[in-house]
């Protein structure tokens, strides 16, 4: 449970053309010329095992409360806002619809906007389903089962969220690595330049600011507010807290925001792993794992 | 750098693909083994036990006016017994029709329409929110659980009441539901014989459906024949406390 920070560990200086950081070495780098010979490697212990652990835990959560979230979706394939789910009133739905040739196609509709999409939404491997098996858990369509993924991880995610918070407060992870200083906002028009030109700083030592800014969305903004619609669809749950609804809009309208925080959570996965493979896949991958992330000295910074 | 991104590149494929079947895989297998789904059971009991402690004993269903009453009160699952007794029971307007509550009960007694219609009734305008994702709002207007309860007097050996319903399905199989005893007494536990301020037609229930609030909605059973007091689930339709319980569904259907 102890975060030692910056617990740092010097290797030697020996030739690092075959170590497994430069494996790593960002595609910007390539643009550099041939490596030095003679290259020091600094270790920096980057992730506490809390961390690690959460972290892992969390993402398998994740993904499995995407998939089954969508079998239980398809049962139902539209969504509303407000109280009651009138169908003329839907503010999308995904439909097979059988067109005068005998044909079927998967239509969906957003907003009034009409949309073929055949093979993914609404017709896929000659069933008629919202979305394709490939995407949900189990695959064949199974509310039932759907359900009972669905509703067991979400235990497994609330709990490990909780937890890793308590971890963040008490071991001051939060304060130290996750919200942005002052000083990191002030930098914050140059960062988002640098992610638009896919430059990337050495920002090994710690997290940058459009990191932080983004994991504090998803801690205290994403996952409160999907756990928390969530709850609102519990018709129990409602009794006793009538203000969700309020809140979000009535139980359609809150079944509406936990769908879009869903694929907000999937933007959120694309954008991170995405930045995990430009930025060193093996050496952040280590880091995740083991909780040693490699450095190159005299690295020429972008 | 092209053999570097090369590498990278099959590398990530191979293993995002593979993780991917393997995953996709090893779900349904999961989702077939018995011990699995046991193990993703225990969540219910969890949440039931989380709910309750969470939720006042007689907190309220929200309820809404009469201007946010749908249009359009889908008749989900069953929408017609279609049995030679039932469809002679609707062509003569339920007369005959008697619901017994048994069990064990003090009193065993049966209720005909007329007698439900003359006791103190509730009308309560609720949201049906159904297992698959919709909801709609309708008035329902019944005689309230406890009521019926004081006059049979379930004994203390009583832990859930048990709804026997006219609606077989294909396969033979009667609908039935359950619910513990405590939920008969909450105010909005009602028998409802008339939606929107129409007795019940075919496709919602005739003469009588269960309005179990706050639970989904397969727990409100449609077609109402008789109440049976029990002690255990055990032993009664395939022993997990109602038709769609039987299939996977969860007994406690408070989310």
């Amino acid at each position: 449970m102890m975060d030692t920070g910056r617990n740092d560990r010097t290797n030697e200086p020996e030739l690092t053309d075959v170590a497994p950081s430069s494996l790593s070495s960002s595609s910007h780098m390539t643009a550099a010329p041939a490596p030095p010979l003679q290259e020091s490697i600094t270790w920096i212990y980057r992730h506490s095992l809390p961390v690690r652990v959460g972290h892992w835990i969390n993402a398998a959560a994740l993904v499995i409360l995407i998939m089954s979230g969508l079998q239980i979706f398809n049962a139902h394939p539209a969504l509303y806002w407000g109280n009651r789910s009138d169908r003329s009133e839907a503010l999308l739905s995904i439909r097979p619809v059988r067109m005068e040739n005998g044909e079927v196609k998967g239509i969906t509709t957003v907003l009034g906007h009409s949309f073929d999409t055949t093979g993914v939404l609404g017709y896929s491997d000659h069933t008629a389903r919202g979305f394709p098996a490939w995407a949900t858990i189990p695959g064949p369509q199974w509310l039932a089962m759907g359900r009972q993924w669905h509703l067991f991880f979400a235990w497994v995610f609330a709990l490990t969220g909780l937890l890793y918070l308590c971890y963040a407060v008490v071991s001051r992870h939060l304060f130290r690595q996750l919200l942005p200083t002052r000083w990191d906002l002030s930098g914050l028009g140059r960062a988002i330049k640098d992610h638009l030109l896919l430059r990337h700083g050495d920002a090994a030592s710690g997290y940058n600011v459009l990191q932080k800014l983004a994991y504090v969305a998803v801690l205290f903004g994403l996952a409160p507010l999907i756990l928390l619609t969530g709850l609102s669809m519990s018709p129990m749950i409602d009794a006793a807290f009538p203000w969700l609804l309020h809140l979000f809009g009535g139980r359609q309208g809150a079944r509406t925001i936990h769908f879009i925080a869903c694929f907000s959570f999937v933007g959120f996965i694309g954008i991170h792993v995405g930045q995990v493979v430009i930025t060193g896949l093996v050496n952040n991958m280590r880091s995740m794992i083991t909780g040693w992330f490699a450095v190159k000295e005299g690295r020429d910074v972008a | 750098m092209s053999l570097e991104g090369l590498t990278r590149r099959r590398l990530l494929q191979g293993v995002g693909g593979t993780v991917g079947l393997l995953a996709m895989a090893g779900c349904d297998n999961l989702s077939g083994s018995e011990w699995f789904r046991n193990l993703l059971g225990h969540t219910e009991a969890l949440t039931e036990r989380m709910q309750r402690l969470l939720t006042p004993r007689n907190a309220l269903a929200q309820e809404y006016a009469e201007s946010e009453i749908s249009a359009v009160f889908p008749a989900n699952g069953n929408s017609d017994p279609g049995t030679q007794e039932y469809v002679d029971m609707v062509q003569q307007h339920f007369v005959d029709w008697r619901v017994t509550v048994g069990g064990l009960v003090v009193k065993p007694t049966r209720f005909s329409l007329a007698d439900l219609r003359a006791m103190p009734s509730r009308t309560q305008i609720t949201r049906h929110d159904c297992v698959e994702g919709w909801s709609a709002i309708g008035k329902w207007t019944g005689v309230p659980l406890g009521d019926l309860m004081h006059q049979v007097q379930p004994s203390s050996d009583a832990r859930y009441a048990v709804f026997h319903c006219a609606d077989i399905d294909e396969q033979g199989i009667a609908y039935y539901e359950s619910m513990a005893v405590e939920d008969l007494y909450h105010p909005q536990t009602i028998l409802a014989y008339d939606l929107n301020g129409k007795p019940l037609d075919v496709p919602h229930g005739a003469p009588v459906r269960l309005r179990f609030e706050r639970q989904l909605g397969y727990k409100h059973a449609k077609y109402v024949m008789g109440i049976e007091l029990v002690g255990s689930l055990a032993g009664i339709g395939g022993g997990r406390g109602g038709y769609w319980e039987d299939q996977g569904y969860e007994w406690y259907a408070g989310i």
